[in-house]
């Protein structure tokens, strides 16, 4: 029998909701089969469920345990995870609560060596960072799931075995209040790095595991300092090793600092060792302060896959899938890129309106992507996290000569995570016509700003985009009449002065300012995936044409 | 082998310059010493393919 725990986590600034085991329907002899079952309800699980509701597919989510998760975790999302959760109509408390920040500053021997202005300007409607507590994306992804009326979330389900056939997986569920089986067309593994369903599948993950280990530390302190990433690099108090500090909402600061080599976790967490460290840091930063701990871990950093996301009827997100460096803020923010991938692709073939095969183009753009992250995580944890004598050497070479040379400081970036351009992905279709700026097909779709408080962004639905820079206004109609025929979830947002018969959003740009972005000469369309990477452009497009990229990016057969 | 860039004047002076650096530098700090040196000297080298040939004449015989 699962037995979760019932007594709410203890935090000195979260309370934590004991969230109620229901008894389903399965367990009272009632059998449905549910179109996709999405296995954990961490933050990448939850967009997923989100995301799936938004095209009317109904999905159960399975929550091993009975209350959002411990500490900060994730802490930072990138604006590219803001751009997600906005078009998956969520992005409003996270605004409400979270804290925005573009600029990092990194420290060696008591001296700024490396400061970074993460790019912002009016196009965009987020900052680069944007920092919350895990807890605080759970509560609001589960408040937004709920919302939707067509997401089951099942508290206190652990799952303990999967089975696939041609045409179903069918899960045991180990609950409170006994077994039951579920069957599912589609199963979303989203239960994290230590992931049961892959366990249980037998899935091995390709890669390295990094030495080196580091305490995160979530303290409640009154500490008059901005929103900005510090790093300092070999500090008195331990020497060779780095700390980062983070400022959180609610007078939290996330603290991490890599241990000396050869101690334990067990050794590390020990509570005075540990509160000893937490002062040496706060007398590094000038701010000799009381604090309350609120969570502490240790972790070790990885680069780590699976080589194909897709097992059958499984589908694979997030840290089930990989197992990323927290250097460059990689874990959810991967995850949320993951989730807007898969969900489309999964709610199409759901909704037969997109063949199977559809789903194979997640794992291949999703496994590229990884790849791609794991190659540059890599970078960030060689100077991070040196490995070996020859990288600490050299990281120690280059912090040494930054105290008084500018050629190399910017070995001390940072590389935050970005979106994966899918500029090989068979979903894309190339263009003939010459563009000389804007978005390729594959890159993801840029933002732009259409007046004060309104950017281009906030005028997207779900499903795709026709983006229609009309030579005059009769041009949309037959446009949008190809969009609307394809029976697939589409937008046709006009842009420009007047009416635009035919489109679904009409907006102006009275600068020009989206023209702009997107290389856009009169008559110039663009096609946009529902994740919002662009796949198809043209100078003149044509019913047909727009027909045919749609066929494409679904994996259809083409007429 | 790489190509020869550099007068027998300039490079006995190098020599000198770099054993005399290495003299001055405490033990423990000449591998940081001559790891800063080599970064300053690809910096002013510029040229990743030159670079490499360089770690890889370096390399040899030791």
């Amino acid at each position: 029998m699962h037995t979760p725990e019932t007594q709410p986590r203890t935090s000195v600034f979260y309370t934590y909701k004991i969230y109620p085991f229901r008894r389903p329907e399965e367990l009272v002899g009632g059998a449905a089969r549910a179109p996709v079952v999405i296995v954990g309800a961490g933050p990448v699980g939850l967009l997923t469920a989100i995301d799936l509701a938004r095209y009317g597919v109904r999905s159960v989510v399975l929550e091993a345990e009975q209350q959002v998760s411990h500490g900060s975790r994730a802490i930072v999302l990138t604006r590219r995870s803001m751009e997600i959760l906005q078009h998956a109509g969520v992005a409003e408390p996270f605004v409400r609560k979270g804290l925005q920040w573009s600029k990092g500053r990194s420290f060696f021997r008591g001296k700024e060596v490396y400061q970074m202005v993460m790019p912002h300007d009016s196009n965009d409607r987020f900052l680069p960072g944007l920092n919350i507590s895990q807890q605080y994306i759970e509560e609001y992804l589960v408040d937004a799931a709920e919302r939707t009326g067509l997401v089951d979330l099942r508290w206190g389900s652990k799952v303990t075995d999967i089975h696939q056939n041609a045409d179903a997986a069918l899960l045991s569920i180990d609950t409170p209040e006994g077994e039951y089986a579920l069957t599912a067309d589609y199963v979303v593994a989203a239960d994290g790095g230590r992931s049961t369903v892959r366990r249980l599948l037998g899935l091995r993950m390709e890669g390295r595991a990094y030495a080196g280990n580091f305490v995160i530390a979530d303290i409640k302190a009154n500490i008059d300092l901005p929103t900005e990433r510090l790093c300092f690099f070999d500090p008195d108090w331990n020497p060779g090793n780095n700390v980062l500090v983070h400022r959180q909402p609610d007078d939290i600061w996330r603290l991490d600092f890599r241990l000396p080599d050869g101690e334990t976790a067990e050794e590390a967490l020990e509570r005075s060792r540990l509160a000893a460290r937490i002062d040496l840091i706060l007398a590094m930063i000038g701010r000799k302060v009381p604090w309350e701990l609120d969570w502490a871990t240790v972790y070790s950093a990885s680069t780590l896959t699976l080589p194909d996301y897709v097992s059958g009827r499984v589908a694979f997100v997030g840290d089930a899938a990989h197992l990323l460096p927290i250097f460059g803020v990689r874990g959810a923010n991967t995850g949320f890129q993951d989730a807007g991938n898969l969900s489309w692709k999964l709610a199409l073939v759901a909704k037969g309106l997109a063949p199977p095969r559809l789903l194979e183009s997640y794992s291949q753009e999703r496994v590229t992507a990884a790849r791609e992250i794991c190659d540059e995580a890599a970078k960030s944890t060689r100077f991070m996290s040196p490995p070996t004598p020859g990288y600490r050497l050299m990281r120690d070479a280059v912090l040494s000569l930054s105290l008084s040379q500018d050629f190399c400081r910017n070995l001390l970036h940072w590389r935050t995570s970005r979106p994966h351009v899918y500029a090989h992905s068979a979903l894309n279709s190339p263009s003939a016509d010459a563009f000389i700026t804007g978005p390729a097909p594959g890159e993801p779709a840029l933002n732009a700003r259409i007046a004060e408080g309104d950017h281009l962004q906030d005028h997207f639905g779900p499903g795709f985009q026709l983006l229609c820079f009309p030579a005059t206004p009769a041009d949309v109609a037959p446009l949008a009449a190809a969009m609307h025929a394809s029976g697939l979830p589409v937008t046709v947002l006009a842009l420009g002065r007047g009416a635009a018969e035919g489109a679904d959003v009409v907006l102006p740009d009275p600068d020009g300012v989206v023209a702009a972005r997107y290389g856009a000469a009169p008559g110039t369309a663009y096609l946009l995936r529902p994740d919002l990477h662009v796949c198809a452009r043209w100078r003149a497009p044509t019913p047909e044409g727009v027909t045919a990229a749609l066929t494409t990016a679904i994996a259809g057969e083409r007429p | 082998m790489i190509e020869r860039n550099i007068t027998d004047t300039a490079l006995e002076a190098a020599y000198d310059g770099i054993a005399e650096a290495i003299d001055a530098t405490p033990e423990d700090k000449r591998p940081l010493f001559l790891a800063k040196l080599a970064l300053v000297l690809a910096n002013l080298v510029g040229d990743e393919g030159r670079i490499a040939d360089a770690v890889s004449a370096a390399r040899c015989d030791l």
